[in-house]
């Protein structure tokens, strides 16, 4: 059955993930969407647009796999020191397992550092938004709070089945209905965030449907990282990029720069414009439209996902099988060429795309090419759209325009996978297995299974993740933090020293 | 000389009018000279002008601004907005260049600093306002950019001190590749550059037309307009937030206010196309959920479209529910109504996710939840064209927007062909249209020809006024004329039960 935790179960390459949804997952509930029944006026103040818009990484939320209540004693369970009884029928939604989750492994004060950069309490944290999913799909938004503490005490009391975390705002956002003026509550502050989501590759996808996940479509969620992750930093110069799995078949980027931070709108628009290739929506026809020479960030992306090309989408995806040739056939540019090619595959439907990929050039050098209108050039260049078609990452670009767009904070749970929502280290960010994620119920057997005492030779406590396999993600977000922290510093420091007061100089 | 109506604005009262009371205090009284005939309108007027100036001048440049607005809503492309624009601006606001020798280069120029002035106050009030008079400010001054004299626009901008850093030539042979691809020009071009952090051009970005390198922009100096455009509107943004909060101390004036609040209201209004008249159409009964098969011969495209997809997916995406929720409650249909249009139309969700995740936003388009101020304004309004033309383009799955803008030309004739459109000359002429990006030409086109036999009819028997039948620019009033005129003369005949039916199969 899902998510069951069995001593064998390891992943093997190309195994399709077992958590399937119950249901038709192309469609898509909606972010924010708060439960008709919601219990605070807070959870109701959610503007149209925000209840109209679909994240993916919600639509989880509806389809997420039956709820198996634990057959211990609940009362035993939840008493925190004893250990937590995990067995083969725990599921990951069971509110013990949750507080379990909480109390034992949730990196709060790696949470707080990161988005109070620095280590005692300032406004970054204090007055940033939380929103909370409750395990009646209640949702809260506008929650904040002063310390890492207070935020950890609030989790363990309502036990979210995940939050989200939006901008720092000019004021608590507790406290914005009592402001004298609605304008001085207003978002200051938020990182650029990134989401990419396996649902826009749909239409170009082969292996999967919905929201399953395999090895050969994650490769989608590989290039389009490597593709973003140059490019922010090269062409834009930020520093302190953290990626994170989004817990089932995406990912989500948080570029924390304070320079990043700092973007309004119209900046975060124009960034989100500078990634976009692909326009036109499913009647669009031909969807890359680019000028060539390419502009040096495509150039570049294109030198990457070349490399990527044959083997992830020919190979793997193997997208253009049968009738659906006829969509190659129309993202090239020659009438003689088309027709000679659609001569040649008609006659063997089922030949490979790579070979398909291939005969465009073989024929066009044997002669096909009515050479007339079309020169090799712009074969070649009708082929680079092609490749960028099917590699190009696709952006949920709205997320990014918006500075007061929520995002799932990394860390969650995933409520239809049981896995964290884990860093990714992108300099090993081919070796990332979304299929081997830990996911809580496995987590909590972990710590069970630790046979190596509590205390460090150095006579620190261990802490319970480091008992588990959420150790190197951790470590690993911790040391993301521990950068970040390290510029801000010296940025604060240099901003005093630039604008200080020249009296002191006397 | 009769000056009865001079009114001085007393000293306490014009700073309220400018939140930076230094100024004021060095400036009293004193007339500006000015020199340039572009203006960054850095510094607040300081002369006194009569009430009637006030208002007369402000009410010129509305004119203006809203006439841009027109061009941009019919997608004019940047010459034809030119040509257009001409004519208004001699008359309403003229700005003539110090090489022509106007007479009144110096009243011209104050009138141009001070009309600004006085909508900045109107218009700073909202977000949703001051968004707009940003923009058409900034288009307005990209106009006047372009058209001015060379030497004066050069010695114009060299009071900026803009800081550019300029590339050297070592740095600009190193990655000249670059340049030139990004800039879409020839190596041998050889050009200044610029260095600026690329926040300062975000147009350029956005459109991938400068080189970035670690966080600089590679300005080529011919885009020099994108960079002044830019800092234009960047200092115009700063001017109208300041002003939005120095703004509640000026509601004291009992002679500017209803000014102002009479200018900004005429602002308001093209935009707000859509008026609860279009739901009320004579001899339409009241509408059910089954009757929107058969309504949707009378639908625009862009809804016929989104109808289609609904039947043929038996789903839409959210963007196009939206659009589509909000041009139902338009032509009528009521809010138990469209919940279960909607409900029996995801054949394929079960009652309780749609319960749980699409009923919530049916209600709340229309009103039924949400805020307070939700709630008042019962919702959202229906979406006109202008709306739908400047949202962004559908993704892969999406099928919102205006398929005159988002379908391939080979998909749009495949689908007017369905709904009925064959004649050749048309079609063609709808495609010349569509390439100028005219889509709502294109649409208008469409409905004159569908209904070509019932507009000769009520043009000849004179039932129908030109204003009846003006350009439409909302979907809503496409479906409210197509449904009239398909009716006409059937009085309350009642639904069109049946024989719609027929006419859809
Ligand atoms: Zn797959």
């Amino acid at each position: 059955m899902p998510h069951s935790i069995s001593p064998e179960s390891s992943h093997t390459m190309s195994q399709v993930d077992t958590i399937k949804s119950e249901e038709q997952t192309q469609d898509i509930s909606m972010a924010d969407a708060p439960s008709p029944a919601a219990p605070e006026a807070d959870s109701v103040k959610v503007n149209l647009e925000d209840l109209f818009d679909d994240d993916d990484s919600d639509q989880e939320f509806a389809s997420s796999a039956p709820q198996v209540k634990s057959e211990e004693d609940p009362s035993q369970l939840s008493q925190p020191a004893a250990p937590l009884n995990v067995t083969s029928k725990s599921t990951y939604s069971d509110p013990d397992i949750m507080r379990a989750f909480y109390q034992r492994l949730f990196p709060f004060r790696h949470l707080f550092q990161w988005l109070n950069h620095s280590a005692t309490p300032t406004n970054d944290f204090a007055h940033r938004e939380f929103a909370f999913t409750l395990p009646n799909d209640a949702y809260l938004r506008y929650q904040s709070f002063a310390t890492a503490d207070l935020f950890r005490k609030q989790c363990l009391a309502q036990i979210p089945s995940r939050f989200e975390i939006g901008p720092v705002y000019s004021a608590n956002p507790r406290d914005r209905k009592t402001l004298r003026q609605a304008s001085s509550f207003r978002p200051l502050t938020k990182e650029l965030v990134f989401d990419i989501d396996m649902t826009d590759y749909d239409d170009i996808r082969t292996c999967c449907t919905g929201a399953s996940i395999c090895h050969k479509c994650w490769a989608f969620i590989t290039m389009a990282i490597k593709v973003l992750d140059v490019a922010l930093r090269d062409d834009f110069g930020f520093k302190h990029i953290l990626w994170v799995y989004s817990g089932r078949r995406g990912a989500h980027a948080w570029v924390c720069d304070k320079r990043a931070r700092e973007l309004d709108d119209s900046r975060r628009r124009s960034i989100a414009g500078y990634f976009e290739l692909l326009k036109g929506g499913d009647q669009g026809g031909k969807r890359v439209n680019v000028r060539h020479p390419l502009h040096p960030h495509l150039e570049r992306s294109l030198d990457t996902l070349k490399e990527h090309f044959h083997t992830s989408i020919l190979l793997e995806q193997d997208p253009w099988v049968e009738e659906k040739a006829e969509h190659l056939l129309n993202l090239l540019p020659d009438a003689t060429l088309k027709a000679a090619l659609q001569k040649k595959w008609d006659s063997s439907p089922s030949r490979p795309s790579v070979s398909k990929w291939a005969d465009i050039n073989a024929l066009a050098t044997a002669g096909a090419l009515s050479n007339t209108k079309t020169g090799p050039r712009e074969l070649l260049e009708a082929r680079e759209d092609i490749v960028l078609e099917y590699t190009y990452p696709r952006l949920d670009a709205e997320v990014s325009k918006k500075l007061n767009h929520l995002l799932k904070s990394p860390f969650v749970i995933h409520p239809g996978t049981g896995r964290v929502c884990v860093p990714i280290d992108t300099r090993k960010v081919e070796d990332f297995d979304p299929l081997g994620v830990p996911t809580v119920t496995q987590l909590l057997a972990e710590i069970n299974e630790w046979k190596g005492g509590d205390v460090k030779e150095d006579g620190k406590k261990i802490h319970d993740w480091e008992k588990t396999s959420l150790k190197p993600y951790v470590d690993f977000f911790a040391v993301f933090v521990a950068g970040l922290l390290k510029d801000e510093k010296t940025g604060v420091k240099r901003e005093r020293e630039e604008g200080g007061d020249p009296m002191e100089l006397f | 000389m009769i000056r009865h109506d001079y009114s001085r604005v007393d000293p306490k009262r014009r700073a309220n009018i400018h939140h930076n009371k230094k100024q004021f205090a060095k400036a009293e009284f004193q007339q500006q000279t000015y020199e340039h005939r572009l203006n960054y309108y850095d510094v607040p007027p300081t002369a006194e002008i009569t009430l009637e100036e006030f208002e007369t001048w402000a009410i010129n440049r509305l004119k203006v601004l809203s006439e841009l607005e027109a061009c941009s809503f019919r997608n004019r492309s940047q010459d034809e907005t030119a040509e257009y624009m001409t004519n208004i601006l001699a008359k309403h606001l003229p700005l003539r260049s110090n090489s022509s020798r106007g007479q009144n280069l110096q009243e011209e120029r104050k009138k141009d600093h001070y009309s600004h002035f006085i909508l900045r106050l109107a218009f700073s009030s909202t977000e949703d306002l001051r968004r707009r008079f940003s923009r058409l400010e900034t288009a307005l001054f990209r106009l006047r950019f372009k058209s001015d004299d060379l030497k004066e626009r050069k010695e114009w901008v060299s009071t900026l001190n803009l800081e550019w850093e300029e590339v050297g030539d070592a740095e600009k042979a190193e990655i000249s590749k670059q340049l030139a691809a990004a800039g879409n020009m020839k190596k041998e071009d050889d050009q200044e550059w610029f260095k600026v952090d690329w926040e300062r051009v975000p147009e350029l970005v956005d459109q991938r037309r400068v080189f970035l390198k670690r966080g600089k922009a590679y300005v080529p100096q011919k885009e020099q307009l994108s960079l002044v455009v830019a800092e234009f509107t960047k200092r115009l943004d700063e001017a109208l937030e300041l002003t939005a909060r120095a703004l509640p101390r000026l509601d004291e004036d009992d002679r500017l206010a209803p000014i102002l609040a009479h200018l900004s209201q005429s602002f308001t209004a093209p935009d707000a196309a859509y008026t609860s008249s279009d739901a009320s159409i004579d001899g339409l009964s009241t509408i059910t959920s089954g009757a929107i098969d058969s309504l949707a011969t009378n639908f625009p495209l862009c809804m016929q479209s989104l109808h289609n997809k609904l039947r043929a997916d038996s789903h839409l995406k959210h963007y196009g529910r939206l659009q589509y929720t909000l041009f139902l409650k338009g032509i009528g249909l009521s809010l138990e109504e469209c919940i279960i249009f909607w409900r029996r139309s995801f054949k394929l969700m079960t009652d309780d996710k749609f319960q749980k995740e699409y009923k919530y936003n049916i209600r709340h388009a229309y009103g039924d939840v949400g805020g307070d101020s939700n709630r008042r304004g019962r919702g959202y309004s229906p979406y006109s064209c202008q709306k739908i033309l400047t949202e962004p383009l559908p993704g892969p799955g999406q099928s919102h927007g205006c398929p005159y803008r988002t379908f391939t030309q080979d998909n749009l004739m495949t689908m007017l062909q369905r709904t009925g459109i064959n004649d050749r000359d048309l079609l063609k002429t709808i495609k010349e249209d569509v390439t100028k990006q005219r889509y709502h030409v294109a649409c208008n086109r469409v409905f004159e020809h569908a209904h070509r036999k019932e507009i000769k009819k009520v043009k000849d028997d004179g039932s129908w006024t030109s204003n009846d039948l003006d350009t439409i620019v909302h979907p809503n009033t496409y479906f409210k004329r197509s449904w009239l005129l398909k009716h006409l003369g059937e009085g309350n005949a009642g639904m069109v039960n049946g024989k719609g039916e027929q006419m859809e199969m």
